[in-house]
């Protein structure tokens, strides 16, 4: 009764495998019928710049699956990149070589998770709340450090992680976007295929499942924190390399949209669910979606129209899916 | 027909397909006024079909309800509730938060103009809760603040501000203390003498036998047989569920035991302060029977360090144990069952294989790498090994049914290659195959030198399989003695009064 057969399984994890693709393609299917941006939009110059414009909440969005998978939030993940933005800034001004502000900037993104991790587990809050507090804190570090304006600094190589068009040429597009596709593609292994994120998943699912089991609950919550700022810090280091400056106020509300690719990837806020490829797809969507409707020169609440509605809508058919199955 | 003969509820020929499969095959199921009329078979026999038939929840295929001698066919469980049907399920429906007399009038308030009329109401309420009379409840006192026996007297008081006609009990002693069990009972006789008329659905048969006037039974979605309780045996009734598929049940694995595999000293837990001492040998299954609230959950949550140690010490194999917590237990080679199978257990989003092996990865990983296919090739073998009924090592757990479930966790303890057993409450909620196959499988641990702490509130089954029984009472072990020696008079006299020799 309960038993689905083997064949028919299949299929249905096919379906939501590729759930979250269909609505992807939809949404490129979509704009390139318009007739008003049909010629541009597929485009490869379009699509680099796509893919550009969706590393900042790419990067962001790779820790906050395994956040949201352990059954966590990390609303602190805008703060953090805005904070760690202003470090390489800092830094590269105060005459650092590049890479070290690079490494200071990525550091401090992790020390923040690595706050944020140990208050949780230690005093036992809710994430909720330890990283909204940490969205507070962490916005207002930066502020202070760069004394309330933006900070400015040197252009150097850094700079060229973002660029659209890369040298040498033979990258085709911007060595960031390397960046992210090799990242997602090592976290989707790691998630998949490693003792750490079978570890993450059951703590998602039942973490006194996971206690039960002798996992280490609170340690593996503090690594998956830190991993999750440290993913921060590298997209602060990337706005800071498409801004080329420190700005303390970049990026305000940014942590809901990749909450929101997660989400609509197949990330289910009370754990035990999501993959990274369902949270880049989420993220192609909105950034796809923001492309189009710019193109189309759609005023910009029409924009956060659709992606509220894209929202609700990928979350209710996961829902659907789920109950189905169960 | 005489108003007072006439059944005030038949159901008849009742018939549901789901899909292909048949849940239920015409089936007859009538109740008189004031009537206790059980309700048992193994899960899946059709039984909450049939009450979600009667509750409105399920429209039959085929079939017909008179209800007082009229034809009855609710579309909606509301419809249902006002025909004066109401239905207490397992998992009661109380907001925590509130209080007693919030959750009991919850949904009809007396009300003026939206503003709740309180007096009225609690007079109302007062007056139901005479009926059902239970010192922990007060009409302010919040719910989430009553234990579990009293959270489902509220909802039975709330089924009588309804002034149900029919109340329908699903498994409604599944979580209570055989004391909470018998309260409850009183009141069920003292609801039949009100003329409620009850559906009794529960596992435990030897209750079933106590409080119902009537019995059937279903099997497969068919009825296998009724009849007065006084007059068909619990081995007829077993026989009846079952079709013949447990000849024995509880099959014996002979068993030696051997030495010290466990020694408890004065420990004591910090949710629980009083010393325990007992010892278990080798290929022994030591039985502790004990009330809720005993410390025998308790006791075992401490051993394996998942609950803070205040004093005393354990040895496992000679070695004391005291520092650390799960993981340095389960190296020290224990393995704790969870008795919430839900809500600890097992990860129920997560697979079969996965659930298995959380506790025990080191044979499928090379450098933090898990080898996934040797993992679940693993997995297929635990399923044949332990008769899980699945599809395959990945299907999820929540599918399952609740024995299977656990073979599940109890697999697990295996795997991670524990020496001593804790289990707690190895056989609640599930199917009579099930539990004799967990008996028969405690039986060959033994007789492998496995050693077994056996817990469990169910007395004839720790009498069943147990070479020993320790009681515990207000978190102290108050007597051991070998199995032969105890009865099940005795195990509740020493249980509830802490007192070996009861007079």
């Amino acid at each position: 009764m309960k038993e689905a057969t083997g064949g028919n399984r299949r299929i249905r994890l096919l379906v939501n495998f590729l759930g979250p693709f269909l609505g992807l393609l939809l949404v490129i299917l979509i704009f390139s019928l318009l007739p008003d941006v049909q010629d541009r939009f597929l485009r490869l110059g379009n699509l680099k710049s796509v893919a550009t414009q969706s590393v900042i909440v790419a990067l962001g969005a790779l820790g906050m699956t395994f956040v949201i998978i352990s059954g966590g939030i990390d609303l602190s993940a805008a703060s953090n990149i805005a904070l760690s933005s202003c470090v390489i800034a800092f830094a590269v001004n105060a005459g650092w070589p590049p890479w070290l502000g690079i490494l200071a900037g990525v550091l401090v993104g992790g020390l923040i998770g690595f706050v944020n991790g140990t208050l949780i587990t230690t005093l036992r809050l809710v994430p909720f709340i330890v990283t909204l507090g940490m969205l507070g804190i962490a916005r207002g570090v930066a502020k202070w450090m760069a004394g309330n304006q933006k900070i400015d600094a040197p252009i150097t190589w850094v700079n060229e992680l973002m660029a659209r068009s890369p040298r040498p040429s033979w990258l085709l597009t911007a060595p960031g976007v390397w960046l992210m596709i090799l990242l997602a593609v090592a976290m989707a292994v790691v998630i998949r295929f490693t003792v750490f994120g079978r570890h993450v998943f059951a703590i998602g699912s039942n973490e006194a499942t996971a206690r039960l089991c002798g996992i280490r609950t609170k340690r593996t919550k503090i690594i998956i924190y830190v991993l999750a700022g440290l993913f921060c810090g590298l997209s602060g280091v990337m706005e800071f390399s498409r801004l080329t400056v420190g700005d303390p106020t970049v990026a305000v509300g940014l942590e809901l949209d990749i909450i929101a690719a997660v989400v609509i990837g197949g990330g289910s806020l009370s754990g035990g669910q999501g993959s990274i490829l369902g949270s880049m797809i989420g993220v192609f969507i909105m950034a796809f979606l923001r492309n189009g409707c710019t193109m189309m020169g759609w005023p910009n609440y029409i924009q956060e129209i659709i992606i509220g509605f894209i929202i609700v809508v990928a979350v209710s058919l996961d829902q659907l899916r789920y109950r189905r199955d169960s | 027909m005489d108003e007072s003969r006439r059944p005030l509820l038949r159901m008849e020929g009742i018939s549901k397909h789901f899909g292909a499969t048949c849940a239920l095959e015409a089936v007859d199921f009538d109740l008189q006024r004031g009537e206790v009329h059980a309700l048992v078979g193994e899960n899946g026999a059709g039984k909450s079909t049939l009450i979600k038939i009667l509750s409105g929840a399920v429209r039959p295929d085929q079939g017909t309800i008179w209800l007082g001698g009229r034809r009855f066919a609710p579309a909606s469980p509301l419809e249902s509730r006002r025909a004066g049907i109401s239905v207490i399920y397992q998992e009661l429906n109380l907001a925590p938060h509130l209080t007693v007399e919030e959750n009991i009038t919850l949904g009809r308030e007396w009300h003026a103009y939206g503003f709740i009329r309180r007096r009225r109401m609690r007079e109302k309420v007062r007056e139901v809760l005479s009926l059902v009379h239970h010192q922990e409840i007060a009409p302010d006192i919040p719910v989430q603040q009553l234990g579990m026996a009293a959270r489902q007297i509220v909802e039975i008081a709330r089924a009588l501000l309804e002034q149900a006609r029919i109340l329908v009990m699903d498994e409604p002693t599944s979580s209570l203390t055989g004391e909470d069990s018998q309260r409850l009972f009183g009141i069920i006789r003292r609801l039949k003498s009100q003329d409620v008329s009850i559906i009794y659905i529960s596992h435990f048969l030897e209750e079933v036998q106590e409080v119902a006037d009537r019995i059937t039974v279903l099997r497969d979605g068919q009825k296998a047989g009724s009849g007065r309780s006084e007059e068909i045996s619990l081995d007829r009734i077993i026989g009846m569920m079952v079709g013949g598929e447990v000849k024995e049940m509880f099959p014996r694995v002979a068993h030696q035991p051997g030495p010290e595999a466990l020694l408890a000293s004065e420990f004591k837990g910090k949710r629980m302060p009083a010393a325990v001492t007992l010892s278990l040998r080798r290929g022994e299954i030591f039985g502790i029977a004990g009330l809720v609230g005993s410390g025998r959950t308790e006791f075992l949550r401490a051993v394996f360090g998942l609950d803070m140690v205040e004093g005393g010490w354990v040895r496992v194999g000679g070695d004391e144990i005291l520092t650390g917590g799960p993981r340095e237990r389960i190296r020290n080679g224990l393995g704790l069952l969870s008795e919430d199978r839900q809500g600890e257990g097992l990860a129920l989003s997560l697979s079969i294989v996965d659930n298995l092996t959380l506790s025990f990865f080191a044979p499928y990983v090379r450098l933090g790498f898990l080898r996934v296919g040797r993992q679940k090739k693993a997995g297929w073998d635990w399923i044949q090994r332990m008769k899980i009924k699945a599809t395959g090592p990945t299907q999820p757990v929540q599918s399952l049914s609740g024995g299977n479930q656990q073979k599940v966790a109890l697999a697990r303890l295996r795997h991670q290659n524990a020496d001593v057993f804790l289990l707690d409450e190895p056989t609640r909620g599930i199917d009579i195959v099930s539990k004799s196959q967990i008996y028969e499988w405690m039986g060959e641990l033994a007789s492998r030198g496995k050693s077994i702490l056996f817990v469990s509130s169910y007395f004839p089954e720790l009498l069943g399989v147990c070479d020993r029984i320790a009681v515990f009472h207000r978190g102290q072990q108050v007597d051991v003695k070998p199995t032969e020696e105890w009865d099940e008079e005795g195990l509740l006299a020493a249980a509830t009064t802490g007192r070996s020799e009861a007079l």
